[in-house]
């Protein structure tokens, strides 16, 4: 998922392109537009970026997916436009764009993504944004901004934790086994120790079994890991 | 959940207390304030005696008329009741499965199967009364004379094994959804697998509706094989989440829960959610 394959290759005009932007801006159906989207995600080409993304708009959940798929696998590339997107007020394309930024992970997105998990209205953008916050590529980052990118994040993830919709308080979960997994290797023994807590309390307090249920897989992975040994 | 309410007055610009709540269900002028106070009870799960009262006196309702010689105070107050879990509802809920507007009987059907009272079954069996051949629409309206798919949910709900075969031949009524909601009793009232693959299938259909359909009939009864079909069909990642979520916390409930470790079916369910999020 880091990779990003196209973004440094001189951006050719690749030929095969246009026909199939073409044939997205014109398929007549819910089907063909799926169809359509796949195929031009499949050319994994920078070109494509602007009409992925005009897809995330559409409504079609199935195209949305192709859609997203193929962004992510353009990565990095991909950001800067997907960033300028969430400027818009279409709530629908906003939590996709989410999603693909989320399945990227570049740390571009970290702003974002900490307004978007506790402050956004719509539930599936703030679930999106949850789940990325822990899977960040804290890497691209430059070394003496990871430890206040983390701690940011792991603040958003608590919080998230306290949603009212489970489904929110699920993904912070995850989110919180993500970011403790890459704490681990940054050693930050404090923070690892904070969300193995505050998992022990969503698992025991917590009104929905799946989100227990979560929370308790989450502390089982983390026990496994070095830093909890 | 406090935060629950918070967060709703916010969204919504409108801030209410539980006594204001009941306050605007008693009072008789403003058939929206009443209309709105019905569903913020139910909304917030609001147990208390005077609210539940209020909620059985708005199932009598006279004023609140729909252009349809509906009842929407009625209806509200059916669903709100649904939520509440208090079994004297149950009664005044059986007296609703006769009143003439349809979307009364559907929301009082769907009331009595979530509060999971054996009384109600008579009342609901006698609406099934000359079966898939009296079972056909009613002229002018978008639906059937029944609400049949929520009264044989809330039979399969409520356990009605002397139901399966006044139940059994809507598996093959004309209408894919009723005959989903017959599939989906028949399980609950059988435990035959076999019920619960015709629902797998639908989630083929080309049709999204039925797809969603099938998939949250799977959800809420919990078919832990259909986790992975749900996972895959083309529809929306967060209505797949809620149909997985029943299927999981099923199961969860079966192997007893956080008393029990996660089994490998548990593990595997979450796995799916987590790739949907």
């Amino acid at each position: 998922m880091k990779e990003s394959p196209s973004v440094d290759q001189p951006s050719t005009i690749n030929e095969d392109l246009a026909p199939l932007i073409r044939a997205v801006e014109e398929a007549d159906s819910k089907g063909a537009m799926v169809v359509a989207v796949g195929r031009l995600a499949a050319q994994r080409h920078p070109g494509a970026i602007p009409t992925l993304i005009q897809v995330l708009g559409y409504n079609n959940p199935g195209a949305a997916v192709a859609a997203v798929d193929g962004l992510v696998a353009l990565g990095e590339s991909a950001v800067p436009a997907l960033l300028e997107e969430l400027d818009g007020y279409n709530y629908g394309a906003r939590a996709w764009a989410i999603r693909a930024l989320s399945l990227i992970g570049d740390p571009r997105a970290l702003k974002i993504l900490l307004e978007t998990a506790t402050g956004d209205f719509a539930l599936s953008v703030r679930r999106a944004a949850a789940k990325g916050l822990g899977h960040l590529n804290w890497a691209l980052l430059p070394a003496e901004q990871v430890a206040a990118a983390q701690s940011q994040s792991l603040q958003a993830l608590i919080q998230g934790t306290e949603d009212p919709e489970w489904v929110v308080r699920y993904a912070a979960v995850v989110g919180l086994q993500g970011l403790a997994l890459a704490i681990d290797e940054t050693s930050c023994t404090q923070e690892f120790t904070a969300i193995q807590q505050q998992l022990q309390r969503v698992m025991q307090q917590d009104n929905t079994l799946a989100v227990q249920a979560r929370a308790k897989l989450a502390l089982t992975t983390l026990a496994d890991a070095p830093m909890a040994q | 959940m406090e935060t629950d309410a918070q967060q709703l007055v916010n969204a919504q610009g409108e801030s209410l207390t539980v006594e204001q709540a009941v306050v605007n269900l008693q009072q008789t002028e403003d058939t929206g304030l009443r209309y709105y106070a019905a569903w913020w009870l139910g909304r917030f799960r609001v147990t208390q005696p005077d609210a539940v009262d209020a909620l059985i006196q708005a199932l009598d309702d006279e004023s609140d008329r729909a252009p349809d010689g509906g009842y929407p105070l009625r209806r509200n107050a059916a669903r709100a009741l649904g939520k509440l879990g208090q079994s004297r509802a149950v009664a005044p809920l059986i007296q609703c499965l006769a009143c003439d507007d349809y979307y009364v009987r559907e929301s009082a059907a769907q009331a009595l199967g979530a509060l999971g009272d054996d009384r109600a079954i008579p009342s609901l069996v006698n609406l099934l009364a000359g079966g898939v051949e009296a079972a056909v629409t009613v002229e002018g309206k978008p639906h059937l004379v029944q609400p049949y798919n929520a009264i044989l949910e809330a039979l399969g709900c409520l356990g009605a094994q002397l139901a399966v075969e006044e139940i059994r031949p809507f598996l093959s009524h004309s209408v894919a959804q009723v005959q989903n909601a017959a599939a989906r009793a028949m399980y609950q009232l059988t435990g035959d697998d076999s019920y619960c693959q015709r629902l797998v299938e639908r989630l083929q259909e080309p049709n999204l509706q039925l797809r969603r359909s099938a998939m949250m009939d799977l959800g809420a009864i919990g078919y832990l094989p259909a986790a992975e079909p749900i996972a895959a069909t083309l529809a929306e990642n967060s209505l797949k989440l809620i149909a997985l979520q029943g299927v999981l916390e099923a199961h969860l409930q079966d192997i007893r829960f956080p008393d029990a470790d996660l089994s490998p079916e548990a593990q595997r369910v979450l796995a799916l959610m987590d790739d949907l999020l």
